[in-house]
């Protein structure tokens, strides 16, 4: 009763869980261009789409996909064979328990006529699943806490993943070792199946049998037992239990716990130790069920469905509609595995721009909160941006993915999204922008040039001395501060040198790009290098030459007092930016 | 002859060509190219926001390639630049080389500074060396002009990068010129391409590429020949982006250096991934000869 009760409840959370998830696939928006699409636009377009794959040669790419990438993991093993080891022992072989055990009633017993939990090969086999899902577990155990490799990050949906299962597996085989120990269930049994009472000198035989053979464990019975009596055990035992019990042995996992609880087994049994562990046992896998849709064990269905989608479906080709679906779906796709950040071309440097945004694994996770529409506070929303834009679009994430979620458009998409929120994002100025000019036909033209243009305003406005045109300053150094950290500077220190003398402006191909260079890039750069002698942080900073260096190097190599000129621009871009995040 | 290829971020995500090109002609030249899959971004993107960032990831493929025993071979020319940079500034700086050890320890790597970071092309002139190319060459070019593109990052700043006299540069032309095509003179020959603008400042970027690429028709040249992934997408999808907005000229288009030597080295068209360009450089299989 509380067993049907429990499962009915659960089963009935899964399925609510499950809807919920499916609705928000349709209706969380990651690109800027499917905004205004409402969500039965988007149903009846994945319904569409659905439908015309599955009638067209696109149907054997997603029977190759499934096979290779979601049936065998290709992805992993190319990737990791130890992470590929761990996840088919604990995919397949629970897989294989949920089946053959789990639903035992449904599919194995009209499967096969004879089936019976106890028999061979199901007894034996029930302990083998069970075994490889263990050793699965403990693979990933050692992986995620005594391994730990560089920039793995653990969370607590993880270690709940593994503590669910553990305690699944762990307690249905101290459950089968107890049951195999018990007496108070043999006795059960003995009077059920073959009509026998404690005291009856054919019940004393049979239980000397199943104590000496079968590993029961009875009040004031222990081997070793007389030959005869065992031969009669024997014969009982033919008669009325064998053709429903293979040899617990068989049942490798359960008996070594039987073997070493042997001692304690009739403490155990008479407090019915093993009931106890019956209900953590199904209660474990109801829970785990009911909470499945909101865990990462979600995964279960929406990475096959994120592999599957994203091997028929092309940026440009495909409806904009199901490219928003598809993304919106590809959140709940990831297992947090951390192969992309593994792989990740910018993971490094977290060690010196603490920022957890920069490892894709983690940048899902909190761009999910961003498209869930979660209160994000500012400090942290810029974190975000920041994190998102500090990627060099190598593209690796997307290729190791083992969900195939492509992460690249991910990111691509929703730093667009998050540019609308206007605030600065600094790392624009710079080369990372490359990719965003190659994708510049896909942004309208107002949206692709607002947050360039933000990110310049917001370090010049920092810069108050920039905006007044006639300008006093004093010859003294006015910064200390600001020129002792150039001084320190590998990059920077020789700024003293200059004398003034332009060869640098010269040589500049920026500088001679305009007609009245002044005006557009503020300082030029010997003025540059003579505001940083005087110490004049504000005329440093504030001028568009700075942000509009190609890096060429002319002026450095041309300089005749060894500034280095570009390097002195770089490291003031450096901070400038350091200036205004300080605020 | 063995070295580490360090690719970069662009080239196994938008210039495949690139590294087929270079793995074709390589082979046929017997070098010997190891993979390293960990290397990660060469920190050129970086430095504008951190410096210490860009170095640190610098340092961690020069680690990792130091960990195999190995020379770098780098194909992009900021790539090169940056690792060079980097290189040159931790055995400058004691302070700075102990902080960048003290982050690498964690994953067992250190960089000692024992290897050589070569460019493509300076493998190619230095450790193959000229005569050795031209022996295998079987199909030289006949009359054909090309425009060669150095590179800021490859020529500056010179004391560190030590590629080539940095006024006078000969390397590059004397490659182009082994395959039978003339390597021309033209003013703008060791100006920027304008890519390292393209994404924050794309009217300057596109009217310098714009610029450098008209100096080059006009100087009558038919192909323009870069070997840096930088250059060459600026030189070619971005190029492509300018002429599409209306500009009168017609297209001159960019080879890759790996491409216009293994075309003269017998290599198919395909393997060099001549069809991987944006602008169409196939018309220069008519110069070859034989």
């Amino acid at each position: 009763m509380f067993y049907d009760i429990s499962l009915y409840i659960c089963l009935a959370i899964f399925i609510i869980g499950l809807i919920y998830k499916i609705s928000t696939w349709l209706s969380r928006k990651t690109t800027l261009e499917t905004k205004d699409i409402p969500t039965s636009k988007r149903l009846s377009s994945a319904i569409k789409g659905i439908v015309l794959t599955i009638l067209s040669v696109k149907v054997l790419t997603l029977i190759k996909v499934f096979f290779l990438d979601i049936i065998l993991q290709r992805k992993v093993f190319n990737e990791d064979f130890f992470r590929w080891l761990t996840h088919i022992l604990i995919y397949v072989a629970f897989m294989l328990l949920l089946l053959m055990h789990a639903l035992d009633k449904f599919i194995t017993a009209p499967l096969f006529a004879d089936y019976s939990a106890t028999l061979n090969p199901f007894l034996f086999l029930r302990d083998l699943f069970g075994a490889l899902v263990i050793i699965g577990i403990c693979m990933a155990i050692y992986r995620r806490f005594i391994l730990n490799p560089p920039r793995l990050k653990t969370n607590p949906m993880d270690t709940y993943a593994i503590i669910i299962l553990a305690i699944i597996m762990a307690s249905g085989i101290i459950l089968e070792g107890t049951k195999i120990g018990s007496y108070s269930i043999y006795k059960e049994m003995v009077t059920d199946y073959a009509g026998l009472e404690e005291g009856e000198e054919e019940y004393k035989a049979l239980t000397a049998f199943w104590v000496d053979k079968f590993g029961t464990v009875a009040p004031g019975l222990k081997a070793p037992f007389k030959d005869e009596i065992i031969e009669e055990g024997k014969e009982l035992h033919e008669m009325s239990c064998s053709s429903c019990h293979s040899r617990p042995q068989w049942a490798f996992t359960g008996y070594i716990v039987a073997s070493l609880f042997k001692g304690a087994a009739l403490g155990l049994d008479k407090a019915g130790v093993h009931t106890i562990l019956w209900y953590i046992h199904f209660l474990a896998c109801f829970i785990g069920m009911a909470y499945l849709p909101f865990s990462k064990f979600l995964h279960i269905i929406t990475s096959p469905l994120s592999l599957l989608a994203n091997s028929v479906m092309d940026k440009g080709e495909s409806d904009p509609a199901n490219i928003a679906t598809r993304q919106a779906l590809e959140f709940d796709a990831c297992t947090h595995c951390g192969a992309c950040t593994s792989r990740c071309s910018m993971g490094i440097i977290i060690e010196e721009i603490e920022n957890v945004n920069i490892l894709p694994s983690e940048k899902i996770q909190s761009l999910k909160g961003v498209v869930s529409k979660k209160e994000i506070g500012e400090k942290d929303f810029k974190l975000i941006l920041d994190g998102v834009y500090l990627c060099s679009n190598c593209h690796r994430c997307t290729d190791v993915c083992p969900a195939g979620i492509n992460l690249e458009d991910l990111w691509f998409n929703m730093r667009e999204d998050m540019f609308q929120k206007d605030y600065p994002e600094f790392s624009l100025l710079s080369p990372l922008s490359f990719y965003r000019g190659l994708m510049r036909e896909s942004i309208s033209q107002e949206d692709y040039k607002r947050p360039l243009i933000q990110a310049r305003e917001a370090i010049a406005s920092k810069c108050d001395l920039m905006k007044t045109p006639d300008k006093v300053v004093s010859l003294t150094p006015s910064d200390r501060e600001f020129q002792d950290s150039l001084l320190l500077s590998d990059q920077a220190s020789t700024f003293q040198g200059c004398f003034g003398c332009q060869t640098c402006t010269n040589a500049c191909p920026v500088v001679a790009s305009y007609e009245n260079p002044k005006e557009v890039l503020g300082m030029l750069p010997h003025q540059i290098m003579y505001t940083a002698g005087l110490g004049i942080r504000d005329l440093a900073f504030g001028s568009n030459m700075l942000w509009d260096c190609l890096t060429c190097y002319q002026c450095q190599e041309q300089c005749p007092q060894g500034v280095h000129v570009t390097d002195v621009l770089y490291e003031l871009k450096n901070l400038a930016i350091k200036n205004v995040y300080k605020d | 002859m063995k070295f580490a290829l360090f690719l970069g971020c662009n080239i196994p995500a938008r210039l495949t060509q690139y590294e087929s090109s270079s793995r074709a002609v390589l082979e046929k030249l017997s070098v010997e190219l190891i993979d390293i899959k960990e290397f990660n971004c060469c920190g050129y993107p970086l430095r504008n926001i951190d410096f210490k960032a860009s170095i640190l990831a610098a340092a961690r493929n020069l680690a990792l390639a130091e960990k195999e025993g190995l020379n770098m071979i780098v194909l992009c020319k900021c790539g090169f630049g940056m690792l060079k940079h980097a290189d040159h500034l931790m055995k400058e700086d004691q302070s700075l080389l102990e902080e960048i050890n003290n982050t690498l320890k964690k994953e067992d790597l250190e960089f000692k500074g024992d290897i050589e970071i070569s460019h493509l092309l300076s493998v190619l002139y230095h450790d193959v060396g000229l005569d050795n190319i031209k022996e295998k060459i079987t199909r030289p070019y006949k009359d054909l002009k090309i425009a060669t593109h150095y590179g800021c990052h490859a020529l500056r700043p010179s004391e560190i990068v030590k590629f080539d006299d940095p006024v006078n540069p000969t390397l590059f032309d004397k490659l182009v010129a082994l395959t039978g095509a003339e390597s021309i003179d033209w003013e703008k020959r060791l100006d920027c391409c304008g890519a390292p603008l393209f994404g924050s400042n794309d009217d300057l970027s596109m009217d310098l590429t714009e610029k450098k690429l008209s100096n080059a028709r006009q100087s009558g040249a038919d192909f323009l020949c870069n070997a840096c992934s930088y250059c060459h997408i600026q030189f070619d999808t971005v190029q492509g982006m300018i002429n599409s907005k209306g500009s009168e000229n017609h297209p001159l288009p960019p080879i890759l250096y790996p491409q216009l030597l293994g075309l003269s080295l017998g290599i198919d068209g395909e393997t060099l991934g001549l069809g991987e360009n944006k602008i169409d450089i196939t018309g220069i299989k008519g110069f070859l000869s034989g």
